[in-house]
């Protein structure tokens, strides 16, 4: 295997000596995982502030009863694209961007295993998603049937609709060869030495969380083209007068979606599985259980897709089924969280701003889960089914999860990407500032939920107003503050901050640490040596 | 930023409307069954309590005292087969406990034997049709006036003045107390829920398909929801209102509609 390597940059090494092409040309030709990663995770903040903005439009209409703003056409396309925007557009893309630039550094291979299909992939997504914020402009104006794009209600939807199915198709497509490069690389470019299980968290949870997009992104493909002809060849695969099922849809789509939670989750576990030992100064507690439990929530999350239906009019049998399987997922979930709490315990703690975020997101994401775990309960569920509890759920283990995991990996990792180090006072400030509107944002929703306001709804009677007020002041601060994070990490890019040293942090476990910082453009060209064991636990 | 936030919560508090309530929590409603779903969402929340002070205990007992400006030395251990195995059996447990009263009570959710009274509930963009089977009554139930009114943008009318803003309708669906209700759920169009939190009853209503769910309301009064699964633009604005009468006046209510007084209501209803 290295030998290949070798001659493939025996072939190429002219381009090793000229470092990256200069202009444009770096960025559209780019087959290096670092600019490749680079790319990915800006045009993920880009996104970001998209589906923020979104989401900020939606909060102005809720701050108070009646309609102030958009009219309620208008406020389904924004909950639509807020809600694709941040899953496909943002989420996802931030966490293949942290897989390219870390997976190599963290194995010792010297790049991805296909780097020109990592182009690919980078690309089509800009491409997909001007497709898809193209349909604001469009008749009809953009899809406003929810992300869940449920038919015969999606069907309705205006010129907008082939260009959903087409953009949807396209954001597969990127995720597949995304999974299929991340699945190449680390099973077949590990360092000598590296045995599987002896694979950093992250890499691990990448490993599986590309697993689990080979399996269901394309059946996310197939039930959007079902839709498609559906609409436009006559089939009737979701259509009841045409003998089809639309609740079909909903488990060929909760298939795909539940896994699909899975992957925007997993990753967000291996990174703060990086950060919470490095500032604990004492190894991952049970790095083997870990693999486990995260290989076996990947499992179970082919198996509870239809606890998002409780309502749809299941057989009592395949209710009960659910609701158990459902409640299983717990029980990894809680070994994952034990286990960090383990890692802390009796380690010498400090508390810089990726340890921060990681701690915010260890309490916040748990809070999310307890009301996971409440939602598994299905007599309870049918309540809190389609209401803001749901949304509340949610969005804790979203936000303060997946995004307060990659803040952490951002502010962790950004040394060695620039060479700098962020200025830490303005990153604590950040961390306070997005937790405190984090939680003024999504707990009240709890409330309202259980009081009874349904989720997507423009206007609300008047009974939830005061909730809602909260939440949307919260959302605006953590929109806001958001804008520091951007401030900060240019600051940092444009090389203000201090040098940063080759380890950065205080002996932190690794490989990415034994290159210099900045990482150079070509970094293990020749394959490390694993045999310290002292790098990894 | 936080004081001016607190403040600007503060202020809010005090100029709160009088229909503004906090309410917090799932009604305890007007079931059996709502009333012990009531019991075990309060059951599995506090299970989440009790469980959240001793995770987060501990974690902030170890944030506390085991940092390094505290002079801590980090231990050195990786593994622990015993406390994996504590924190895998206790949830395991506790999950057991929970499955049992949850899986009683769906089954009592979906027994929808020997109804006293079977209605039709089809869910139209954006209004709600109910049929009483065997009695000869059906109608629309929709938004009523004053909300339709208030909820265009610009309409220049305060929500909070409107008596029950998007939460009344011109026709509500009327049942008798203490009658076991069957509630047949379809759609003429795209798929709906019908949803009043008092009955903890949220069933989807879907094209082509007959859903069944079932209530016993044991007082009367108005009680209030609304559809539940987005089902386009007005998806807001198709509110439910039961109310529950007692077996003597549900007679002359069914007495009186078998007349015609609402089809008459309803047609008036469908030219709003």
């Amino acid at each position: 295997m290295s030998s290949a390597v070798a001659d493939i940059h025996a072939d190429h090494g002219e381009h090793d000596d000229h470092g990256p092409a200069k202009g444009w040309r770096r960025w559209l030709y780019a087959t290096n995982h670092k600019d490749i990663g680079t790319m990915y995770l800006l045009f993920s903040l880009t996104m970001f502030f998209a589906g923020g903005t979104m989401a900020l439009i939606i909060r102005s209409e809720l701050f108070s009863p009646g309609l102030q703003f958009v009219d309620p056409a208008f406020f389904n396309q924004m909950t639509t694209m807020h809600a694709l925007i941040m899953v496909f557009g943002a989420v996802m893309p931030a966490f293949v961007g942290l897989a390219n630039w870390m997976i190599p550094l963290m194995i010792g291979a010297p790049d991805m295993a296909l780097p020109r299909m990592n182009n690919w992939s980078f690309w089509i997504l800009p491409v997909a998603f001007s497709i898809l914020g193209s349909t604001l402009f469009m008749a009809g104006g953009a899809p406003a049937s929810g992300w869940t794009m449920y038919p015969p209600l999606v069907l309705q939807t205006g010129d907008a609709f082939p260009f959903l199915i087409f953009s949807v198709h396209l954001m597969g497509l990127s995720s597949i060869m995304g999974a299929i490069n991340v699945i190449v690389t680390i099973i077949n470019m590990r360092a000598p030495d590296m045995s599987l299980l002896k694979m950093p968290m992250f890499v691990w949870t990448w490993l599986i969380t590309a697993y689990l997009l080979i399996a269901v992104m394309p059946v996310l493909a197939g039930a959007v083209t079902m839709l498609l002809t559906d609409q436009f060849f006559g089939t009737s695969f979701f259509l009841a007068a045409g003998g089809g099922d639309p609740v079909m849809f909903q488990h060929i789509f909760w298939f795909f979606g539940h896994p699909e939670v899975y992957i925007m989750i997993l990753p967000a576990f291996g990174v703060v599985s990086e950060i919470i030992p490095t500032f604990s100064r004492k190894p991952l507690f049970g790095h083997d259980s870990m693999v486990y439990a995260a290989s076996s929530i990947a499992f179970l999350s082919f198996i509870v897709w239809a606890h998002h239906m409780f309502t749809v009019g299941m057989p009592l049998t395949g209710q009960m089924f659910f609701m158990f399987a459902t409640m299983l997922i717990a029980v990894p979930t809680g070994v994952k969280i034990f286990n960090w709490l383990a890692t802390m315990w009796r380690g010498a703690m400090t508390f810089e701003t990726p340890m921060l975020f990681s701690l915010g997101f260890v309490f916040l994401f748990t809070i999310g889960g307890f009301s996971g775990l409440m939602l598994a309960i299905a007599p309870a569920d049918i309540q809190y089914h389609d209401s803001y509890f749901v949304v509340a759920h949610f969005h804790y283990v979203l936000v303060p999860g997946s995004i307060f995991a990659l803040m952490a990996a951002v502010y962790y990792w950004m040394p060695k990407w620039t060479g700098h180090l962020y200025n830490e006072s303005l990153g604590k400030l950040h961390f306070w500032l997005s937790t405190i509107f984090v939680n003024l944002t999504f707990f009240p929703m709890h409330f309202v939920g259980l009081a009874g306001m349904p989720r997507r709804i423009p206007d609300y009677s008047t009974q939830f107003t005061d909730f809602n007020a909260i939440a949307s002041i919260g959302a605006f601060g953590f929109g806001l503050s958001q804008l520091l994070f951007v401030f900060i990490v240019f600051q940092c890019v444009r090389n203000k901050g201090e040098i940063a040293t080759q380890e950065v942090w205080d002996n932190p476990t690794g490989l990415e640490w034994t290159v210099p910082s900045p990482a150079p453009y070509h970094t293990f060209e020749t394959p490390p040596r694993v045999t310290s064991g002292a790098a990894f636990s | 930023m936080i004081r001016k936030l607190c403040s600007g919560v503060l202020l809010l508090a005090i100029t709160s409307n009088a229909f503004a309530d906090w309410a917090l929590n799932m009604p305890k409603g007007i079931t059996e069954l709502s009333a012990e779903t009531h019991q075990i969402h309060m059951v599995i929340f506090w299970c989440c309590v009790a469980i959240a002070v001793v995770v987060f205990g501990a974690m902030i007992y170890s944030l506390v005292k085991h940092r390094k400006s505290r002079g801590a030395v980090p231990a050195t251990f990786s593994h622990s087969m015993t406390a994996e195995v504590i924190w895998t059996v206790i949830p395991v447990v506790i999950l057991l406990i929970m499955a049992v009263p949850s899986a009683e009570l769906m089954i009592k959710l979906e027994d929808t034997r020997d109804p006293d009274l079977t209605i039709v509930a089809t869910g139209y963009q954006w209004k709600w049709h109910y049929t009483y089977q065997g009695e000869d009554v059906s109608f629309y139930s929709t938004l009523a006036r004053s909300s339709q009114a208030a909820r265009r943008r610009g309409s220049g009318i305060d929500p909070n003045t409107v008596e029950n803003y998007l939460r009344d309708v011109d026709n509500p669906l009327v049942v008798p107390m203490g009658a076991k209700v069957r509630l047949l759920l379809t759609s003429n169009d795209v798929v709906h829920a019908w949803w009043v939190p008092d009955l903890a009853i949220k069933k989807d209503a879907i094209p082509g398909f007959m859903n069944e769910t079932w209530f016993k309301a044991e007082q009367t009064g108005t009680f209030r929801g609304q559809c539940a699964e987005l089902c386009g633009m007005d998806h807001g604005y198709m509110p439910i209102v039961v109310e529950v009468l007692d077996p003597a006046d549900f007679e002359a209510w069914l007495e009186n509609e078998k007349g015609g007084a609402t089809a008459v209501a309803a047609a008036g209803g469908e030219l709003q």
